[in-house]
């Protein structure tokens, strides 16, 4: 029963995706398809959560090949975590495409490609075999590389071929340090990875392969100095489309650098954890002086990821317990915010006409609902006390006070600051597009929209919001689930034992780890 | 870009290249090789089809829409991974049925879910490789 409930996520996308495109004649019939589709995954997901929690973690071996022979699909705390958030945000943004998306998109294969998009980042987050992983960023780079061009305007071939060409670079990297350590240890099985680099003599390799690694989940992520390629191309697609990839597609590559940082490379914590610590300074600092200097609302946005990307990093960095959760934790709450703030830019757009701040603005007077549903995440995004971002700064601000040495005073002080120019980035969206009256005059808001439209559009919003609001003022049960996931990944037996077995965690003891 | 040299000799290589890629898809049957590569291969001879000919040229030799192909394709190879499930074996299990023979593993014609999977693949990559290189090409 666990076997099928591990491969169910990945199965349940592929097969929305078939099914969507064979309907894809009907537009009715494609859009209940994406839409069931959806709701189906994120029932798994909550179930796969619930057995995940109950079982500790859980694996299967695709086709009967025994580890780590075969490809193995695994859930522990964490995987389970992404695969359920993950799911959340599609069944999120599938219903605001219903109303955003046009209908010659829709004709042209979206929901198809869409859920091939998740089925490859549920791929991902459950795969326990490298190779696999490279199977699934290949899948997502597929994928999203066609839901990037779909209309095919040439702002969106451009952004696109950045995308592809930055990107066909990051896998070659991976895919060259993947050849490595399986040259140095023979298997490609990560939790038989885990076994096995602690038998590697050359640990100047192993560090080299690791910071093969880095560049090429690095340039996935959206790290310092890698990030470029991001804000050149999610402020072109569709808004549905930018809002998936905001919440899910760097947030992978932050999934693989935390797997591969906690389960295989713990060899010198001392370099590679430290150098992760000041890419994430930097990508913080970085990340949010670029949003400074936008004037366009998904510009900002997308600079702002870039930012966010630095404390997840910083978290896992830190590689302490309270780090690992604040990691967590901030991945949760950032994909909810980021997808929603991309999800209401579409709603500022559609209603005040533009995503250039200088020409929009009155907002907040005739659309107040929307002003609101703004202000949650944003405020949430900048770290305000009680919603999600305050609990998930203060965790990880927390985790880099109780080191007590100059770094992570230093990494506090950044984290600090940012947090600030975040609340700075959010209030010149604020002030400019809520606040100021619309250049047109009090003509320039106008609902284009139908009632029933605007419900799906607002639908999700009000969703996300609500789920932000929750996690801010009851975070207790949240920053739990997080403790026992920062647990699972910092102690890996379970893991471990689950993938191959009680008789390699004995050997790797014995081996004296 | 019009070349005499190179519209004639693709018509012969772009053939061989498609029966070199069935060749390959089959072999990964029992050996190395199969669906990825095989489907890369007749990826290279419709490019090179369409480098000599034209995309329209190349669009009609295929017959079907790329896009079809990847689909149908993926559709394959679910069907061949949920073969096992249906048997209560893990995803992917191998399922093996054997036409003729002696009924003891020798001789006749042993079918399989593994080729069915490989057939997928097969189609998936020419589908979606195929498509992306004649958008990008119409797009030049």
């Amino acid at each position: 029963m666990t076997d099928l409930l591990l491969i169910a996520p990945i199965l349940v996308s592929f097969a929305t995706a078939v099914a969507a495109y064979l309907a894809r004649r009907s537009r009715a019939r494609t859009r209940a398809i994406g839409l069931a589709g959806s709701a189906v995954l994120l029932a798994i997901a909550v179930v796969l959560l619930a057995e995940v929690w109950r079982l500790g973690p859980i694996a299967m071996q695709a086709s009967a090949w025994p580890a780590p022979f075969g490809i193995t699909i695994v859930a522990d705390l964490f995987s389970a975590i992404m695969v359920l958030i993950a799911a959340i945000i599609g069944f999120a943004v599938t219903i605001y495409s219903l109303g955003d998306i046009e209908p010659d998109l829709e004709a042209a294969g979206y929901y198809g490609l869409y859920h091939v998009l998740i089925a490859g980042v549920c791929g991902a987050f459950l795969t326990g075999d490298l190779f696999n992983l490279y199977v699934w960023f290949e899948v997502m780079l597929m994928a999203s590389f066609g839901l990037l061009v779909l209309g095919g305007s040439p702002a969106q071939i451009d952004g696109g071929i950045k995308y592809v060409s930055i990107n066909l670079i990051s896998t070659v990297m991976f895919l060259i340090a993947v050849a490595i350590l399986y040259g140095l240890t023979g298997t490609l099985n990560m939790a038989d990875l885990s076994v096995a680099v602690a038998e590697v003599e050359d640990d100047g390799l192993l560090t080299v392969v690791a910071i093969l690694f880095v560049i090429g989940f690095g340039i996935k992520s959206a790290v310092f100095p890698l990030f470029f390629w991001l804000p050149a191309s999610y402020h072109t697609p569709p808004v549905a489309v930018s809002a998936i990839f905001a919440a899910l597609l760097t947030k992978v590559g932050v999934y693989a650098l935390i797997r591969m940082f906690t389960l295989i490379f713990t060899h010198d914590v001392g370099f590679t954890h430290g150098l992760l610590l000041a890419i994430a300074g930097v990508t913080m600092v970085t990340g949010v002086l670029g949003a400074a200097a936008q004037n366009q609302v998904r510009s900002i946005l997308s600079f702002h990821i870039v930012s966010q990307i630095g404390y997840m990093v910083m978290g896992l960095a830190l590689f302490t317990p309270l780090g690992m959760v604040g990691s967590v934790f901030y991945l949760v709450h950032h994909i909810i915010v980021k997808a929603n703030l991309f999800l209401v830019s579409g709603v500022m757009n559609r209603l005040a006409g533009s995503f250039q701040l200088g020409e929009i603005g009155g907002l907040w007077r005739f659309k107040p609902l929307v002003a609101l549903l703004f202000m949650i995440p944003a405020f949430s995004l900048a770290g305000m006390p009680p919603l999600s971002g305050f609990w998930a700064k203060f965790v990880l601000i927390r985790a880099s006070l109780s080191l007590d040495t100059g770094a992570g005073y230093l990494i506090a002080a950044t984290a600090l600051v940012v947090g600030l120019l975040t609340l700075f980035s959010m209030t010149k969206i604020w002030g400019e597009a809520f606040w100021k009256p619309h250049p047109a005059g009090d003509h320039g808001v106008a609902p284009r929209l139908t009632a029933g439209r605007s419900a799906l559009l607002l639908a999700p919003i009000i969703g996300l919001a609500g789920l932000t609001l929750a996690i801010g003022l009851y975070a207790e049960p949240f920053y739990q689930v997080s403790l026992a996931a920062a647990e699972q990944l910092l102690s890996n037996e379970a893991y471990v034992a689950a993938v191959i077995g009680d008789g390699a965690v004995l050997a790797a003891a014995g081996s004296g780890r | 870009m019009h070349s005499l040299i190179l519209a004639t000799a693709t018509r012969l290589i772009a053939a061989l290249m498609l029966v070199f890629s069935v060749f390959m898809l089959l072999r990964g049957h029992n050996d190395p090789g199969g669906g990825f590569i095989g489907g890369l291969i007749a990826v290279t001879a419709f490019a090179l089809y369409a480098k000599s000919r034209g995309v329209d040229e190349a669009r009609r030799a295929l017959t079907v829409h790329p896009t079809n192909l990847a689909v149908a394709g993926l559709g394959c190879a679910l069907i061949a991974g949920v073969l096992g499930l249906v048997r209560g074996q893990p995803f992917l299990t191998g399922q093996w049925i054997t036409i003729g023979g002696d009924g003891h593993g020798h001789g006749g014609l042993a079918l399989s879910s593994i080729l069915l999977f490989d057939v997928g693949v097969y189609l998936v990559v020419v589908g979606s490789v195929l498509g992306v290189i004649f958008a990008m090409e119409e797009e030049i």
